[in-house]
């Protein structure tokens, strides 16, 4: 089973390092590879560059910190186009500890809650009981899971740093839901 | 192990290079002569939080899942709530949404998921289920 996160691991640095470096930060739609560039529309798309370089930087996927952009107010993304549905906020974190040799995982509700919804997540990819679900770490890289959003939307799979983000050495809390008001 | 990588690294094809969170959806559009549409999360997620699009309109987290046609879009479903000449343009600006190369096919990019398997990943309808043992698992590739 390690042997293969191990395996993994690999390759995602190997796709790193081939990946986006500073001098293509946010190509030309017209040289994505994705767009084509004969399509006449093409001109009326904004291009990634304009928007996201006014935005807090990130050093992953689309180079911009989310998190914060949402919490400084640099964009104020709208919560409902339906009268009645409005956004639920939930301070809660969870840690995770059975993460072998790497760090100990912290979840925040809150900075999931201030984009999604709890329907999102409960209880179609996750049960509302800590531990409940049997998180693994090859399931979350194979697409399910935290990597369902996590390496397709919100920040890449490989900032293991992101979610693996409690030193176990100096961690003295208790593992799971953490006391309300803690960290972010 | 050495050589399990050699093989991974092989089935990578490096193209990706368009903006994190792009989707390509092509269920149809190659087969009816349109280029595939194009949908940028970064764009829409700078006006929009998730849940507008994946809890109150009902967007499933799946490329190509939602079995969109321009019937259900012009009747005011999926692109449709919004691309509607209200809340944003309306649909007959066609190559603004049909504006990927002809034979890309439906995916995310910039896919962790994509680039392990070396194509797009298919994912259980019933996302909700534990992963079973045919979900695709990147060592029994070889
Ligand atoms: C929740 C509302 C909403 C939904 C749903 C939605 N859009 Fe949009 N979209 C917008 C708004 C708002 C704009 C910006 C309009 C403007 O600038 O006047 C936009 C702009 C765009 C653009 C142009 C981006 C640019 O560079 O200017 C594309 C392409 C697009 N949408 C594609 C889609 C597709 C494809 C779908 C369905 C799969 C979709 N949208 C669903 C709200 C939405
Ligand atoms: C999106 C968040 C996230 C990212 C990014 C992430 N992990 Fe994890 N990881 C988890 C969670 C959640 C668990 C389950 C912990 C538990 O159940 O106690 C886990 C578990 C693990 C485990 C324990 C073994 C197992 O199979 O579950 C290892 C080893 C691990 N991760 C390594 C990594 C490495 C290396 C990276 C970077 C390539 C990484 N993780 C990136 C969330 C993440
Ligand atoms: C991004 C995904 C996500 C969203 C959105 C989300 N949750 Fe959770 N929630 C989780 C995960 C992951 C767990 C832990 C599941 C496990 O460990 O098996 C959890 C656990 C819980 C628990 C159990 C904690 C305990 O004491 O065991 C509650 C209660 C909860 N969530 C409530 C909510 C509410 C209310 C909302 C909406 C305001 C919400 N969640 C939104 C992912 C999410
Ligand atoms: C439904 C989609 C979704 C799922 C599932 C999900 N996340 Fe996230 N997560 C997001 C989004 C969106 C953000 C905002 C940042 C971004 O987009 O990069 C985020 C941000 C985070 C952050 C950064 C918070 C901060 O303050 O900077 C961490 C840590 C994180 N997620 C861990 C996890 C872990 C661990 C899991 C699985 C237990 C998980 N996420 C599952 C969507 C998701
Ligand atoms: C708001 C974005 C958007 C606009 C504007 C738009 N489409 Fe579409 N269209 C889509 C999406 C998404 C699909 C589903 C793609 C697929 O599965 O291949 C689609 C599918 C199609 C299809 C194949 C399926 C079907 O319903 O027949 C045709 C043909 C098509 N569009 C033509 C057009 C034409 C012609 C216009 C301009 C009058 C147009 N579209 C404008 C988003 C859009
Ligand atoms: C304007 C609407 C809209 C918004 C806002 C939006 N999405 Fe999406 N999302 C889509 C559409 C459209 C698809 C593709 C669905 C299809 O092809 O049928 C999609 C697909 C996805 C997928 C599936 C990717 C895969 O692996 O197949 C994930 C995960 C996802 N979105 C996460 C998010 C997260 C996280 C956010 C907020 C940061 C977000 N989305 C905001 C419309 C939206």
């Amino acid at each position: 089973m390690s042997g293969v996160i191990l395996r993994i691991v690999c390759l995602l640095l190997f796709l790193s390092v081939g990946s986006a470096g500073a001098a293509d930060k946010w190509l030309p739609l017209a040289k994505d590879g994705l767009h084509d560039p004969n399509n006449p529309g093409i001109h009326e798309l904004q291009q990634p560059k304009d928007a996201l370089s006014t935005l807090p930087e990130d050093t992953a996927g689309n180079l911009v910190s989310w998190v914060e952009a949402l919490r400084k107010g640099v964009i104020v993304p709208r919560t409902n186009i339906m009268p009645d549905t409005k956004i639920q906020v939930l301070d809660l974190d969870l840690i995770y500890s059975k993460t072998g040799d790497s760090w100990y995982v912290r979840f925040p509700h809150k900075a999931h809650t201030e984009w999604l919804d709890c329907t999102n997540c409960h209880e179609k990819l996750f049960k509302t009981k800590f531990g409940a679900t049997g998180i693994k770490m090859l399931d979350i890289l194979s697409g399910h899971y935290c990597g369902q959003c996590h390496g397709a939307v919100a920040f890449p799979l490989t900032e293991c740093r992101r979610c693996h983000s409690v030193n176990p050495d100096t961690f003295t809390g208790k593992i799971g839901p953490q006391p309300v008001g803690g960290k972010p | 192990m050495v050589l399990a990588l050699f093989l991974l690294t092989l089935e990578f094809v490096p193209s990706a290079t368009a903006e994190y969170g792009d989707v390509v959806i092509n269920n149809q559009s190659d087969k009816a002569g349109m280029r595939p549409p194009v949908f940028p999360h970064w764009f829409h997620r700078i006006r929009f939080r998730c849940k507008v699009c994946h809890a109150d309109l009902g967007f499933k987290f799946q490329a190509g899942g939602n079995q969109i046609n321009m019937l259900k879009i012009i009747d005011g479903e999926f692109c449709g709530a919004c691309h509607n000449g209200e809340i944003a343009w309306s649909v007959e600006n066609c190559d603004v949404c049909h504006s990927g190369k002809p034979g890309t096919p439906t995916q995310v990019h910039g896919s962790t998921v994509q680039k392990l398997l070396g194509a797009p990943a298919p994912k259980p309808d019933n996302a909700a289920a534990k992963p079973d043992t045919t979900s695709p698992k990147p060592d029994k590739k070889k």
